[in-house]
């Protein structure tokens, strides 16, 4: 690996022990209200001035973190478990299964993936555990199909079915020829569904049918100030960066990682 | 080509008769009850009395299958039913709001194509300077931002401390500027990319190689095989952007206070309005299957290996 890589990788090692250790070192308060500190501009007090309630908006944006990137990360665990397995015996099992598999993925693909969460969470009710259940829902199928599609396409390879006919053992094979094969790519793919996870929960909390405020996830901080932005720009800055920084780094690492896998493929355009 | 349209059309009605049915049990089987939702959303008193008074006027002691058939048979004559809300027919009341929003996610749709196309191609063509460069940045922060904080970005900037565009309604062609933006800069941001690597890999096809050595002229090549064969490359993706632009103006809707469907499927959304959240749903889905037999048709239509294909061989 590159040391580019490995720089991302501590960063995000950084990040989650950020997420977890710094609300215990964050003095203040992120839900006490005070009238007296109201729309403060950042000081040495409030690095980044404190919100219409007089909350200090650093510590809300920190503990804020758990909200949205959390969720985001357990949406892309489950959604990537479901659809790397259903891939994958989709793509083994083959005949029917195979089948109904893929006439049921082609017509969910039809459908944009935000509007059946959104639907989703529109008819079960607001709310974390809900987002979780629909994110993971629609986030499963993208998975599944490259999971399915590589796993065939591998099947096919002389070099894999010539290990069959060498009688080389089915775990063997999924270990040494199929595995290597697919990880990369659903690699790349999980990454970059982190970042979109993220701004999914970030706008269905801004829209109010997301996790609820006075709990300080990011969009629905930035819905709940959003009358006091011209008097008070960084209320919209602040947590608007944070999730777009969060996102961007996402994003950077997928675009790194499939450098590196393309790389050792040797193609790369 | 009237053959394969009929019979694609034809195929569609299963399509949609089984999502009807998807979306009527999942309604039905969804925890809480649709008489509370309908006293709620009403805004009538909820009491047992109330609650079994409207069980039997919307129909709800009757079995499910009972209820989708007489619901199926009337939506037949494109009645819908009337809004938990307002009362109103659903229909009118779509029709109402459906228009602002066609016309936001159609400007948005063409300012996508048109930029897509120029900085896929510009990036392309320029490809490993500064132009190159500059387009794959640009695209990879516009594909992190969030919509909802780029609209009030560009309000805050624009509107509040420049006063150059207005900051909600509809009416002069200021008004379109901002949701416009706000809603085509993903989209641009994620796709300009896909198209430059669609153009560099028609860069290596067989046609391009011989149309060289015929002698045509860069231009001619590059305007006749390059980018047509990037665009055919393009299209499916295009089609699904147009299906994300008209069912995703919720936030952006939300954020210009514009007065489209978006907004009327939230409001409906929070108050459990079960009649029109099966509506919107249905709309959405035959929008999306139309969209995709347009693209499919345009594909043949532009790529002369599907056009000659024998009418009855593939029904593709």
């Amino acid at each position: 690996m590159s040391r580019t890589s490995w720089m991302y990788i501590a960063m995000a090692a950084i990040g989650l022990l950020m997420v977890f250790i710094a609300p215990l070192l964050i003095i203040q308060d992120p839900f006490s209200a005070n009238s007296a500190n109201r729309l403060l501009p950042p000081s040495s007090s409030h690095l980044l001035g404190t919100d219409h309630l007089g909350r200090d908006l650093l510590s809300r944006i920190v503990y804020g973190a758990r909200y949205t990137v959390v969720t985001a990360l357990m949406i892309v665990v489950i959604s990537g478990l479901i659809g790397m397995s259903i891939g994958f015996v989709s793509a083994t099992s083959g005949g029917i299964i195979d089948q109904v598999f893929m006439r049921f993925s082609e017509w969910m693909s039809a459908f944009p993936s935000v509007i059946l969460a959104f639907l989703f969470v529109g008819i079960a009710g607001p709310g974390l555990l809900n987002i979780l259940i629909a994110l993971s829902l629609v986030f499963w199928i993208p998975i599944a199909r490259l999971v399915r599609n590589t796993t065939v396409r591998t099947m096919q390879e002389p070099y894999y079915e010539s290990a069959m006919i060498s009688g080389v053992p089915h775990v063997k094979r999924i270990q040494r020829h199929l595995i290597p094969a697919v990880l990369p790519q659903v690699t790349v793919l999980l990454a970059l569904n982190i970042g979109s996870a993220m701004l999914h929960i970030a706008g269905f909390s801004f829209l109010g049918i997301g996790i609820q405020p006075p709990l300080p996830e990011w969009g629905a901080m930035l819905n709940e100030s959003r009358s006091y932005f011209y008097a008070a720009p960084w209320l919209m800055i602040v947590p608007g960066m944070a999730i777009f920084l969060v996102v961007l780094f996402w994003n950077l690492l997928s675009e790194q990682m499939r450098d590196e896998f393309d790389q050792k493929r040797g193609s790369g355009l | 080509m009237l053959r394969i349209l009929s019979w694609r059309l034809f195929t569609l009605v299963p399509s949609i008769i089984l999502l009807s049915i998807v979306v009527f049990l999942a309604l039905h089987l969804i925890p809480g009850d649709p008489a509370v939702a309908y006293l709620s959303a009403s805004q009538l008193p909820i009491t047992e009395e109330a609650i079994e008074r409207v069980t039997i006027e919307l129909g709800l002691d009757r079995p499910v299958w009972e209820q989708y058939v007489s619901w199926f048979s009337s939506a037949l004559t494109m009645d819908f039913g009337t809004s938990y809300m307002t009362g109103e027919p659903i229909v009118e009341e779509f029709l109402f709001y459906f228009p602002a929003t066609v016309e936001l996610s159609v400007w948005a749709f063409l300012t996508v194509i048109l930029f897509v196309i120029v900085l896929g191609s510009a990036s392309a063509y320029f490809r490993k300077t500064w132009v190159d460069y500059g387009s794959r940045l640009f695209s990879i922060v516009g594909a992190s931002l969030p919509s909802f904080w780029l609209g009030f970005l560009l309000l805050y900037v624009f509107s509040m401390t420049l006063g150059i565009f207005p900051s909600g309604n509809r009416g002069t062609f200021a008004h379109y500027v901002l949701p416009v933006l706000t809603l085509a800069i993903p989209y641009i941001a994620i796709y300009s990319r896909l198209f430059r690597t669609s153009l560099l890999e028609v860069e290596k096809l067989p046609w391009m190689f011989s149309a060289r050595a015929r002698g045509l002229s860069e231009k001619t090549i590059w305007i006749k095989f390059q980018l047509r064969h990037g665009v055919l490359a393009l299209l499916p993706v295009l089609g699904i952007v147009m299906g994300y632009l008209l069912a995703g103006t919720f936030i952006v809707e939300n954020i210009f206070s514009w007065p489209g469907v978006g907004r009327y499927m939230m409001n409906a959304i929070v108050q459990r309005d079960y009649p029109v959240i099966q509506f919107y749903i249905l709309v959405i889905a035959c929008m999306f299957l139309l969209i995709n037999l347009i693209v499919d048709l345009l594909q043949a239509w532009l790529d002369p290996r599907q056009r000659h294909q024998k009418d009855g061989v593939k029904h593709v």
